[in-house]
């Protein structure tokens, strides 16, 4: 418990930190998981486990985290607020200690209207910022009560930030409060335009915070128009677009894009995030490219 | 003002099943600047019922439905009600169950119409959400501008990560309320609110149901009207 986690070290050590994204399964068959599990595993520091990510009804995150954990695999293990009230949530976390998980990613979550159950409660007891809070009050000892814990958490605290978040502002002040409550690592929203990243991380680093740029896999042409007509604070630039139009192999352009940012990020930031969305296969040759 | 929408005429009917006779109630507040529970909406029940072979035995049309003196009185003056096999009741959910309270214990009292939320008006027939009744005020903080209410997450410290030039995320043709919140508050100078970080609500104050009492039982509480 009292040991850091790896991406933690990693990330205090100044080393370039590379974390990909793993989305459990639609059911109980988790074979196709721990397959992709051990395909990261020699090349990612940690795995972040999505929680009923858009809102879809997966295996939990935190199953899923301990499946990582047993595989070898260091979790980062997703909470959203969606799905969880503040009882539910701080169990899961003290839950997550005793399993073994050191990392956590606290988000606000997408809304059940986006999902699969669209006449589910959406919860939102808390907002993100709160979450964050409720996480680094748990590390101090006591609960949200105040009253003391019998064993405490340890937990290493993420947040998300979205660099190209249209109006900026309020995410900049959004920012800054998941840091006073707590967060110390960041995975930013899918970046493209690297020179206005590197204008924000520029901008915000200050020691103790580290910040991954997220890496999103463009599969085809296809997914960067639907990620720019869908995805809030994701803006594919039509250089990008044209070039994977271009290739004879998309997929295989979009791998060599990928690498190439990950190889820009290396220059300048903490770490990356990838976000292959089930072309995790492809993942450790972006890392080999990069 | 409170927003009530239709129920679809064949789940009334259907609702209203082993009954011969109904007897309705409206609503001369809410229901009728809804065109959900006026005397517009009581005739096209009457006759909707009519056809389907029901007999409605007269109606009442409530200046205040969920006004329980006024539905017992109602009870009181008309024997039509007590002689009924149901009352159908075309307010909102607090004046069914105001009804429902009023009446001999063996009438049921059923629903006409859904209740939807608490609205301001534009003018008249354009409604929108304007309070959600959460207990305890935000709007001090946020520039009259209601994150539970307007915000679909309810988020208290600021937009979510789905805000999108700034729209909301959820539903897409509104702009984000806290994008709204923020323009407010820096045009007013006050963007400090928003830096601050807003602490976890007490949903205990929401615990149901409520009650408010300005002064004790009896017969002193008949003289209002």
């Amino acid at each position: 418990m009292d040991e850091k986690s790896q991406l933690q070290e990693c990330l205090e050590n100044g080393e370039f930190a590379i974390t990909a994204e793993i989305c459990p399964p639609r059911g109980t068959d988790v074979k196709n998981f721990l397959k992709k599990a051990e395909l990261l595993k020699e090349c990612i520091v940690a795995a972040n486990v999505t929680d009923n990510q858009r809102a879809v009804m997966r295996l939990s995150s935190l199953a899923a985290s301990t499946l990582l954990l047993r595989a070898g695999v260091e979790p980062v293990f997703q909470l959203t607020c969606r799905d969880r009230n503040r009882i539910a949530i701080q169990s899961d976390l003290l839950g997550a200690s005793v399993l073994g998980i050191k990392n956590v990613l606290l988000l606000t979550g997408d809304h059940v209207s986006c999902g699969d159950h669209r006449g589910a409660k959406p919860v939102f007891d808390l907002d993100a910022i709160q979450l964050v809070h409720t996480a680094n009050t748990l590390n101090s000892g006591v609960n949200l009560n105040g009253t003391a814990l019998r064993g405490g958490t340890a937990l290493h605290l993420g947040a998300v930030v979205s660099p190209d978040a249209d109006p900026w502002e309020p995410e900049e002040i959004k920012f800054e409060k998941k840091i006073a409550a707590g967060a110390t690592f960041f995975q930013s929203q899918a970046i493209y335009d690297m020179d206005k990243f590197k204008r924000f991380f520029e901008g915000v680093k200050r020691p103790g915070i580290k910040i991954l740029g997220g890496i999103l896999l463009l599969k085809s042409a296809k997914m960067a128009h639907f990620l720019n007509k869908n995805v809030p604070g994701v803006d594919v630039p039509p250089h990008l677009i044209e070039q994977l139009e271009g290739a004879t192999d998309e997929l295989e352009k979009g791998i060599e894009i990928a690498s190439r940012q990950v190889r820009e990020l290396k220059a300048f930031c903490d770490g990356a995030h990838i976000m292959a969305i089930s072309q995790e296969v492809s993942v450790p040759k972006i890392i080999a490219g990069a | 003002m409170i927003i009530t929408k239709k129920k679809d005429p064949n789940d009334i009917i259907e609702s209203l099943q082993g009954y011969k006779s109904v007897y309705l109630f409206g609503c001369n507040t809410c229901a009728e600047q809804c065109k959900t529970g006026g005397i517009e909406e009581i005739e096209q029940m009457t006759a909707t019922l009519t056809e389907n072979g029901f007999e409605v035995t007269g109606h009442s049309l409530v200046d205040e439905t969920c006004y329980e003196q006024l539905a017992r009185r109602e009870v009181r003056k008309v024997p039509e009600i007590k002689e009924s096999d149901s009352v159908l009741v075309l307010s909102c959910g607090a004046g069914v169950k105001t009804v429902a309270d009023s009446v001999d214990e063996t009438t049921p009292v059923l629903p006409a119409l859904d209740s939807l939320y608490l609205a301001s008006v534009e003018r008249v027939g354009r409604f929108f959400e304007g309070c959600s009744l959460c207990g305890e005020c935000v709007l001090t903080e946020t520039a009259g501008i209601c994150p539970h209410t307007e915000c679909p997450k309810d988020m208290l410290n600021g937009p979510c990560g789905g805000v999108s030039g700034g729209k909301c995320e959820v539903l897409t043709e509104n702009d984000c309320a806290w994008t709204r919140i923020h323009g407010r508050l820096k045009a007013q100078g006050r963007l400090d609110l928003m830096k601050k970080f807003r602490p976890l609500k007490d949903n205990s104050i929401k615990l149901n149901p409520r009650q408010t009492l300005l002064r004790g039982p009896g017969s002193e509480a008949h003289k209002d009207r």
